[in-house]
């Protein structure tokens, strides 16, 4: 990466605000620099707003003050560096998971040749290249949340933006899952902004959380996660990553106190 | 495979059975022919006259099927005008209810006056009475969308016709089948309820509805059993059409269909 890359942040907010009608602010000013490379968690209660902020980045809705920035351009025009994946796997059931995966690539008109060729690697990536042409209905919800993954990451994403992609699932699917986003991040070196509720798993993944305290949303504590790449399953039973968690906890109750 | 001939040799003993009941009824309490014909000869008069029936049978068929399709076609442009906001659902919605309510036996004169009597007004009472079950589930279909399929699609910046065929249409057609599948029922219906006011006047030219209505001012009760058989027939076979172009265009991926592929 050179200078001139690093320079532009991949997500810039300043005085960002959230106002649905004339209900209470959903987010209070907010300001945040996400650096490209980066891992950011929000971690938070309900109704903090983590979910309204990723909406914002990904240009779904727009702030009521403030600006936003995604790789120095509106999120609306950024829309090709980003990629959105939903805590549901909300997949196409009509299409079988290789079409699914196709999804993001023919709504930019790349040539069918071309696409079923890159959803074809993408299937390989994330290990289910032997169900290319099964319907969404037979897969198991892991499965289904893997297509999820490969769809998004089909059209090269920068920035990966995810919702609670891994609540709907058991706590050892989610362990591997959160591996399993590091070792694609690895490969693929996108910025990545993840909400969740989950500690561990915020500990696991981050380069840095922010821990949001609600009514309206703001930001309550920001830890940077000193712990190094690349990660494996034995990092959740060493004490600096117990140390990490704990304080990540208190911070969280502390933010629902607030 | 084995339970499914199984179903079938049942539902034959049932209609043996029914058979025999009816020729029973006749036997013990000596009812008049007149009143209630016996099974064969009411097979007898059909076969008598299988020219007329199977003319009237197709009449009707091509009747319904024309409302049917008239249906279809304007059903789906008004679901596509009605899940384009929901400011037009609210006003025009009700309207379509009024399809469904308006009695069409009540309006059967006026379409006869309008447009005259014969197969145009017979389609046209067919089209109207299987109308709304079209509106009403393809606007379902359409709307019923899940929002972050909506978002993801909007986060590829899809168009609004990408939107459209790529999402919302594929979405909607398990709804649409449902529609017409109760609307093929009614286009049934609907042909031989207009028929009996403004099917053809010509004798050998009337659908079964007409038909119908000349064999019972002619006291031809067995005939007239076997318009209404076939009549019954045709509505079957309309359903049963529909249902096996739902289960070819769904049963890849549509759970309703599973259940169809796997008894």
């Amino acid at each position: 990466m050179n200078a001139a890359e690093v320079a532009v942040p991949m997500v810039e907010l300043s005085g960002v605000t959230k106002q649905y009608g004339n209900g209470p602010a959903v987010l209070s000013p907010l300001d945040l620099e996400i650096h490209k490379g980066e891992f950011v968690t929000l971690l938070g209660p309900s109704g903090c707003g983590k979910s309204t902020l990723l909406k914002l980045i990904a240009g779904l809705t727009t702030p009521t003050s403030g600006t936003i920035r995604v790789d120095g351009l509106t999120p609306k025009n950024a829309r090709e560096v980003l990629a959105f994946i939903f805590q549901d796997p909300t997949l196409l059931p009509w299409r079988n998971v290789l079409e699914n995966v196709c999804l993001g690539l023919e709504l930019e008109h790349m040539a069918r040749e071309r696409r079923v060729k890159k959803a074809g690697e993408l299937l390989e990536l994330v290990r289910l290249e032997h169900v290319a042409k099964v319907y969404p209905r037979e897969l198991s919800g892991g499965m289904k949340m893997r297509v999820s993954i490969a769809r998004a990451l089909a059209t090269n994403p920068r920035l990966l933006l995810m919702d609670e992609p891994f609540a709907a699932l058991d706590e050892m699917a989610r362990d591997r899952f959160n591996e399993e986003i590091l070792r694609l991040r690895e490969e693929q070196k996108w910025t990545a902004v993840f909400v969740t509720h989950s500690v561990a798993e915020a500990v696991f993944l981050s380069t840095r959380i922010m821990v949001l305290a609600p009514n309206p949303g703001r930001v309550h504590a920001i830890f940077p996660v000193a712990l190094g790449f690349p990660r494996t399953a034995a990092l959740r039973s060493t004490p600096e990553f117990d140390a990490m968690a704990v304080k990540v906890s208190r911070a969280l109750r502390g933010a629902i106190a607030a | 495979m084995r339970r499914r001939v199984l179903g079938a040799v049942n539902a034959a003993a049932v209609f043996v059975a029914l058979l025999v009941v009816w020729q029973a009824i006749i036997w013990i309490f000596h009812v008049a022919p007149y009143m209630l014909p016996p099974p064969l000869a009411v097979l007898k008069a059909a076969g008598a006259r299988l020219p007329l029936l199977l003319n009237a049978l197709s009449l009707t068929a091509a009747e319904a099927a024309g409302g049917l399709a008239a249906s279809v076609v304007v059903g789906i442009a008004i679901a596509l005008f009605f899940a384009r906001s929901r400011w037009v659902r609210r006003m025009l919605y009700p309207y379509t209810l009024l399809l469904q309510t308006v009695p069409i036996i009540a309006i059967a004169p006026l379409i006869l006056m309008w447009v005259g009597a014969g197969m145009p007004a017979v389609t046209l009472i067919a089209f109207i009475i299987s109308l709304a079950p079209i509106i009403a589930n393809v606007t379902q279909g359409l709307i019923s969308v899940d929002r972050n399929l909506v978002h993801l699609f909007l986060m590829h910046n899809a168009s609004p016709a990408q939107v459209l065929f790529k999402l919302r249409l594929p979405h909607a057609v398990p709804a649409l089948f449902v529609g017409v599948r109760i609307a093929s029922g009614l286009a049934v219906i609907g042909a031989i309820t207009g028929e009996l006011y403004a099917g053809s006047s010509r004798v050998g030219e009337g659908g079964l509805g007409y038909s119908i209505l000349y064999a019972s001012t002619q006291l031809q009760t067995d005939y007239l059993f076997a318009l209404v058989a076939a009549a019954t027939v045709l509505g079957f076979g309309f359903v049963f059409l529909v249902m096996i172009l739902e289960w070819y265009f769904l049963y890849r991926w549509h759970e309703s269909a599973r259940t169809l592929e796997t008894d």
